[in-house]
């Protein structure tokens, strides 16, 4: 549970928590140079990719070239089922690097054939290890083509059943945050960024010393076999009213839909980091903002101290959405067939049926619901952020049939622009915002 | 050069009306206010200019009433603008002294005051005013004019008033439009709050409330100087709005029960009672409950003032005054508002009353008038300082100059 001593010492051996990196494919590897240069550097890592440009990358960490004599070194060609079976070639220098770690990171770009074929089976590996697989992944731009998206949901849904946990980054929402000047490489790294804070944020609940202090088992408790699929966001806030503003900015980051990932979140890690100024009354602020937010689930929190960060708040979410019924593993075998097959298109069919040979079962319980194909696309989609702008709309619309019960006309000031003080239309007759009834 | 008459004009776009005041040196100096123009107000929403053309026809009317009023040509008018564009916030500027004897010079306030107006504001946005405060020399408050002093650093605060520059120009083109003069353009709250206020007032501590048909706009002044100034887009016009939706009656009906039976609060004595509307040959239509209306408006204008007191107590003006609340601007002729704002404010309320100025006593009696009156009298204060200053050439050309490229 939540621990108000920095060293909850039990007067057994400490066991310091290993943590590893692995970085699957391109993007994972890109990802995982970028956090080695960064303040994740004394973490353990490998990359992983069938292509043998990553010996080029200029990194710290130990690096894999998978595929040996299947692709010479020369990639996948965007073929997942290659990148698995490379992948399942060096199983057992993978399981070596995997031993003793109490915390697996994977990270990896789905869409590709590296990343969305290995990274699934890397998860699989870890977790047979015994750490606890935490899978950060980011899907392709819709730029990317209709392949590639196809394949990356494909692997999301794989990787899920393989990995503990999975954090996802749907690239595409990066528009909302970059600006539209952005030069394509500097998308990528911010790209590459994002998935370094979903891990360091993580990383420094776990690891650094701080006001409350996130147990690892607890952390476990938490995602351990559950195959959720998560969204986090980041903000930093300084100056006076950083308390305030951290938390305005987290939940205006596009990757929270408007808070609404928030409100639908079954667990959320909530890792703050500030100076040697931070206070519990902050704490308590920051923690109580959210609190609203987040009406159904539970919080985690870990605050931590940083001495660089005076004046400054760092803070990292990452809220897991529960999985809806249909959790891949629990789809009745025939229609998850079938579902697969719907989506997969023009890809190859072994490729789809590997997560249920390689996973068990077991560990699922209860009827598994009747689903439509179609219906099970739909669903699988949806989670996927794919059909974002359907949903919003259905949001919308749903708003509407419980609020605007009556149309308020503004009369006069019906093409005039509107009043607007703190958030209220001060157009609107006062005694309606009130709720003043006449009569 | 040729000679111009010393007169000062003061223009008024408002939401319902459009006001020109013409006033007069009298001999002893003072402002005399010698005509008023006024023509209905039709291309005006919430302060600002929508229609330009219809606009131009209704300031066209009431400088040509104010011309005949006063029996002089108007040539130029200090210009009143407002509308929820407009902010006001205090900011501070700082000058380190250099001279080796620490001594301030003239040098030195010109200085400090630059910095004080040099602003991080949106490109878009314009300064209307800054205005000086008071000075703070080595830390050490309330310094009035801190030439001569000894000090290592001379800071100022002052009162910034800005807006939008592309909204601030409509009214401004609509008056170039009829081949007038623009002397300065100045914001309607300040230009109220001239009218109404003497120099005991502004020295205790008091906040002037103007409610026009389209906004309100409000000042507060303490120890003599401008320590807040601020707009709501609200006013009377949403108060006929709201009673024309509230009572599914035309706007044009509203704006009338307004005027004949409004009153700012809800007295329990007026429960059940009713007003029969009647139409043009006299026939009962429909039948309002008058404490229906009442509430409509009560709620509406205890929201301004509680939109007004909440922006002052962030900042803990409200403490500073000491002299109380005026209210001026058509609103204030709605009955019982002193009431209902001293029940929101807890301060002395009172109407303004445009005293210190002596002229047409219709003029000066009417809420209405408050801000073309306050606005020829900041033109009076600006032409005895200019008039003090004797223009030599060199002046008058940089003034040209300002004017042509400061509002061009």
């Amino acid at each position: 549970m939540l621990e108000m001593n920095p060293n909850p010492d039990t007067g057994k051996s400490i066991q310091p928590l290993t943590i590893k990196i692995i970085g699957v494919g391109g993007a994972g590897s890109n990802a995982v140079a970028g956090m080695l240069r960064s303040d994740l550097a004394a973490i353990p890592a490998l990359i992983l990719h069938t292509n043998s440009r990553i010996l080029n990358l200029d990194t710290e960490a130990q690096k894999m070239i998978l595929g040996g004599r299947r692709t010479h070194g020369l990639g996948t060609g965007g073929d997942p089922e290659i990148g698995r079976a490379a992948a399942e070639d060096q199983e057992s220098a993978l399981r070596e690097f995997c031993q003793g770690a109490d915390l697996i990171f994977i990270v990896a770009g789905l869409g590709g054939g590296t990343g969305t074929g290995a990274a699934p089976v890397v998860a699989r590996l870890a977790k047979d290890s015994g750490a606890l697989a935490l899978a950060v992944v980011a899907l392709p731009f819709d730029f990317e083509g209709s392949r590639r998206t196809k394949q990356a949901q494909v692997g999301l849904l794989n990787l899920k059943s393989a990995a503990d946990a999975v954090i996802c980054l749907p690239n595409q929402k990066l528009f909302q945050i970059l600006d539209e000047q952005t030069p394509v490489n500097e998308t990528f790294a911010a790209s590459n960024d994002l998935m370094t804070q979903g891990v360091r944020g993580i990383w420094q609940m776990l690891t650094r010393d701080g006001l409350i202090n996130v147990d690892f088992s607890y952390l476990r408790s938490v995602v351990h076999n559950r195959h959720t699929e998560s969204m986090f966001a980041s903000a930093e806030a300084r100056g006076e009213a950083r308390v305030r503003e951290v938390v305005e900015r987290l939940i205006a980051s596009p990757l929270l839909e408007e808070g609404r990932v928030l409100e639908e979140a079954s667990d959320v890690l909530v890792s703050l980091i500030g100076g040697p100024d931070l206070t519990i009354a902050d704490v308590n602020k920051i923690m109580d903002q959210l609190n609203r937010r987040v009406t159904e689930g539970q919080l985690i929190l870990g605050a931590a101290i940083d001495p660089t960060l005076v004046g400054c708040i760092r803070l990292t979410i990452v809220a897991s959405r529960p999985s809806p019924d249909l959790l891949p593993n629990q789809i009745p075998h025939h229609s998850r067939l079938s579902s697969t097959h719907a989506i997969k298109g023009d890809i190859e069919a072994p490729f789809f049926d590997e997560p249920i040979v390689s996973h068990s079962q077991s560990r699922f319980k209860g009827p598994p619901p009747a689903t439509t194909p179609e219906n099970t696309e739909l669903l699988l989609q949806q989670q996927m952020g794919q059909s974002d702008r359907t949903r919003k709309h259905a949001a919308k619309r749903m708003k509407q049939e419980m609020f605007n019960l009556e149309i308020v006309s503004k009369g006069r000031f019906e093409k005039s622009e509107p009043t607007i003080h703190h958030g209220e239309d001060l157009d609107v007759p006062t005694y309606i915002r009130r709720g003043v009834v006449l009569n | 050069m040729f000679e111009i008459t010393p007169i000062v004009v003061g223009l008024d776009i408002g939401t319902s009306k459009v006001c020109a005041v013409v006033g007069e040196f009298n001999d002893s100096g003072g402002l005399n206010i010698v005509g008023v123009g006024q023509a209905k107000s039709r291309g005006v929403r919430k302060g600002e200019v929508v229609d330009a053309t219809l606009a131009g026809e209704d300031i066209r009317n009431a400088i040509v009433e104010a011309e005949q009023m006063a029996d002089i040509e108007i040539r130029s008018v200090y210009l009143g603008v407002t509308g929820g564009h407009i902010r006001g916030f205090n900011n501070r500027g700082f000058h380190p002294v250099v001279s080796h004897d620490r001594e301030i010079t003239d040098d030195d306030v010109q200085d400090v005051i630059k910095n004080a107006r040099a602003i991080n504001l949106p490109a878009e946005n314009k300064v209307l005013h800054v205005i000086r405060q008071h000075f703070l020399v080595d830390g050490q408050d309330g310094i009035v004019n801190p030439v001569g002093m000894l000090g290592a650093r001379v800071e100022v605060d002052v009162h910034v008033v800005h807006g939008n520059f592309n909204r601030l120009q409509n009214p401004i083109r609509a008056i170039k439009n009829l081949q007038l003069e623009i002397d300065d353009v100045v914001f309607c709250g300040l230009a109220s709050s001239l009218a109404l206020l003497n120099n005991h007032q502004k020295e205790m501590g008091s906040l002037v409330i103007d409610i026009g048909a389209g906004t309100t706009e409000y000042a507060v002044y303490s120890n003599g100087i401008i320590k807040h100034t601020g707009v709501i887009a609200v006013g009377g016009d949403h108060l006929s709005n709201d009673l024309a939706y509230g009572l599914k009656v035309p706007l044009g009906r509203a704006e009338q029960l307004k005027i004949d039976h409004g009153s700012a609060l809800v007295e329990p004595e007026i429960k059940g009672h009713t007003i029969t509307l009647t139409n043009d040959v006299g026939i009962a239509e429909k039948t309002i409950n008058l404490e229906h209306l009442r509430r409509i408006m009560s709620l509406r204008l205890a929201e301004i003032f509680q939109l007004i007191a909440t922006e002052l107590d962030q900042s803990d003006l409200l403490n500073y005054v000491r002299e109380g609340v005026f209210l001026t601007g058509g609103c204030s002729r709605i009955a019982g508002i002193q009431t209902l704002a001293n029940q929101v404010f807890h301060l002395p309320v009172s109407i303004g009353k445009t005293n210190s100025i002596s002229g047409l006593k219709s003029a000066l009696d009417q809420p209405e008038f408050a801000t073309a009156i306050g606005l020829a009298r900041f033109g009076s204060f600006e032409m005895r300082k200019r008039s003090q200053e004797k223009p030599g050439l060199q002046t008058t050309i940089s003034q040209t100059f300002k004017q042509i490229f400061g509002r061009a």
